[in-house]
């Protein structure tokens, strides 16, 4: 395979004409492709992101996919079924753009498997009602989305083109999810108080999807000199706060956290203190769905072994016929 | 909208659109189930991908009856359903789906060909779009079946296994004056599949009668949760 060659170059981050040559490309704003120099850490910084990037989009099919047969009309049904199929193609190319650094989608789904690989901390909250479907598009995605537009100019050309179809879907994603909400708010005092319990729910654990605070955060330095990172987390955590907010507040919506507010000399919606214990904790794999997520996956592999054994029988069986 | 069950007046129109509507609603509804637990991720996005042309064209028909499409999906009970008992089964192994979709679809590409020169402008309509996505789930299902059929021993006893078990619903996917053509078309699939057809015997049937197997119940209950709980909302 075309990206196995790269397991065996030689590279070092201490040859400095090369390192040299490589920051002076990310710094002129160049797009790295796969057949350039880059450094070690720069691959495995890559690899990590990218695979933990479509990861996530993959275990994100489950809390979603709780509702595709419960969803209450025909077209709720449609929409939803075509927006998880869309997280499953978003994993596709993500695992492809990773695959160009010079690891394979096994590899990494083994990592995923045997709990060596991380996926998004949001993904391990349970949909318990219709109202988180919208909720998640209207939040997740819409968290997901501050953090992926500025990938589309990621200085890995494969990640940043990936990224830019990944983006236009999440925005039409995170549309689709406000409107979901929009429709409960509107409707049977039911149907909002389900929108509100989502968003008590939802809320917090969305704050975190950005990751620590910057004070905390072991990679951002790095990332951001390589522009793999162009904004940090905390940026993206207030731009996320000061977008989402009003947005509630035009829902009729209260957010789950009495400390915020305007703060009329800068501009920006001030939140309280995030409990990055929990987050941590979710992190570490004891969140309310981790051993069922994980589990999920482990079991689609395992029942899928004899399909994709079949396949490659029949392929090879093919092969010598011909 | 109501919660409580509705009430309808079938006239020979209307039970051709539902019987056709149903076998698209149920067996998308089924596919979708698949939705995060398939063998491969490509399969993921294929099975999601038949299960939304399904959806869509159940749809379309519905809409065609001139009844709200989400009343005749939402509102009806199990006996109203006019489906064919084959695509209410639960998925089984990915062999099953293959299997039952393959001969499912074959039967519905030979429907859809035929219809396309309809007299009812709505169905011509419809088939012109569905034609084109059968042809693909037939393809798609064939492609499979012959890997499974003709791929290792463990994977040709599953499909082999869901063949002999689907075969006795095969008898309500098609007019038995159509079955000699739905024959012709399955089975030089099944035989590159290196498949045994079982002889034609006892048929199961009733799904068209609205008599159905357990199974559908179950399948509503879950789909009409919403609906049925939340009476008059819009969602």
């Amino acid at each position: 395979m075309y990206t196995q060659a790269l397991n065996t170059r030689e590279t070092t981050t201490e040859s400095s004409p090369d390192a040299d040559r490589f920051q002076a490309r990310i710094d002129a704003e160049e797009r790295i492709e796969p057949n350039d120099w880059m450094p070690d850490a720069y691959r495995r910084s890559l690899v990590r992101q990218i695979s933990q990037h479509a990861h996530s989009e993959v275990i994100g099919m489950l809390p979603e996919g709780n509702w595709i047969t419960r969803a209450p009309s025909l077209r709720r049904k449609a929409a939803l079924l075509a927006k998880v199929q869309d997280e499953g193609g978003h994993g596709l190319y993500l695992y492809s753009a990773a695959e160009t650094l010079g690891v394979t989608r096994e590899e990494l789904q083994d990592q995923l498997l045997t709990g060596r690989a991380r996926y998004s901390s949001i993904f391990n909250y349970p949909t318990l009602t219709w109202a988180d479907i919208g909720t998640i598009g209207w939040l997740v995605d819409g968290a997901a989305i501050m953090n992926q537009i500025p990938l589309c100019r990621c200085s890995y050309g494969p990640y940043a083109r990936a990224m830019i179809r990944v983006c236009r879907e999440e925005s039409f994603h995170q549309r689709q999810g406000f409107e979901i909400v929009l429709t409960l708010c509107r409707g049977t005092p039911e149907q909002k108080a389900m929108a509100q319990d989502a968003l008590n729910r939802w809320w917090w654990p969305c704050l975190t999807m950005f990751g620590p605070p910057d004070t905390d955060s072991q990679h951002s330095d790095t990332s951001m000199q390589w522009k793999i990172k162009r904004f940090t987390n905390d940026a993206l955590r207030q731009k996320f706060v000061d977008a989402t907010v009003p947005q509630g507040h035009f829902l009729g919506l209260t957010f789950p956290d009495p400390d915020l507010h305007l703060d009329e000399a800068t501009g920006h919606w001030q939140f309280g203190a995030i409990d990055w214990a929990e987050f941590r904790a979710v992190l570490a794999g004891n969140g309310p769905c981790n051993r069922e997520r994980l589990e999920a996956r482990r079991k689609a592999h395992d029942e899928g072994a004899w399909v994709r054994d079949a396949a490659l029988a029949y392929a090879a069986k093919q092969r010598n016929a011909a | 909208m109501a919660t409580t069950s509705i009430a309808l007046d079938e006239s020979p129109r209307i039970r051709t659109l539902l019987t056709l509507a149903d076998d698209a609603l149920i067996l998308g509804h089924r596919l979708s189930e698949w939705t995060g637990h398939a063998p491969t991720l490509e399969e993921e996005l294929a099975l999601a991908n038949i299960a939304l042309d399904l959806i869509g064209q159940a749809r379309a028909l519905y809409q065609a009856t001139g009844i709200d499409e989400d009343a005749l999906a939402y509102l009806r009970d199990p006996h109203q359903f006019r489906n064919a008992l084959a695509v209410e089964l639960p998925n089984g192994d990915f062999a099953f789906t293959i299997v039952r979709l393959f001969l499912v679809s074959a039967a519905s590409d030979a429907f859809w060909r035929g219809a396309v020169g309809a007299d009812d402008p709505d169905i011509a309509a419809i088939a012109g779009k569905a034609e084109k996505e059968t042809a693909y789930h037939v393809r798609h299902a064939a492609d499979w079946l012959v890997r499974l059929g003709d791929g290792t021993a463990e994977s040709h006893r599953r499909a082999q296994s869901a063949l002999d078990a689907l075969w006795p619903y095969t008898g309500e996917l098609t007019a038995s004056a159509d079955r000699p053509a739905w024959l012709h078309a399955v089975g030089p699939v099944l035989q590159r599949a290196t498949l045994t057809p079982p002889a034609d015997g006892w048929m199961q049937s009733g799904g068209r009668q609205g008599r159905h197997t357990e199974h559908l119940g179950h399948l509503l209950a879950e789909m009409q949760v919403l609906p049925r709980t939340y009476p008059g909302a819009t969602w």
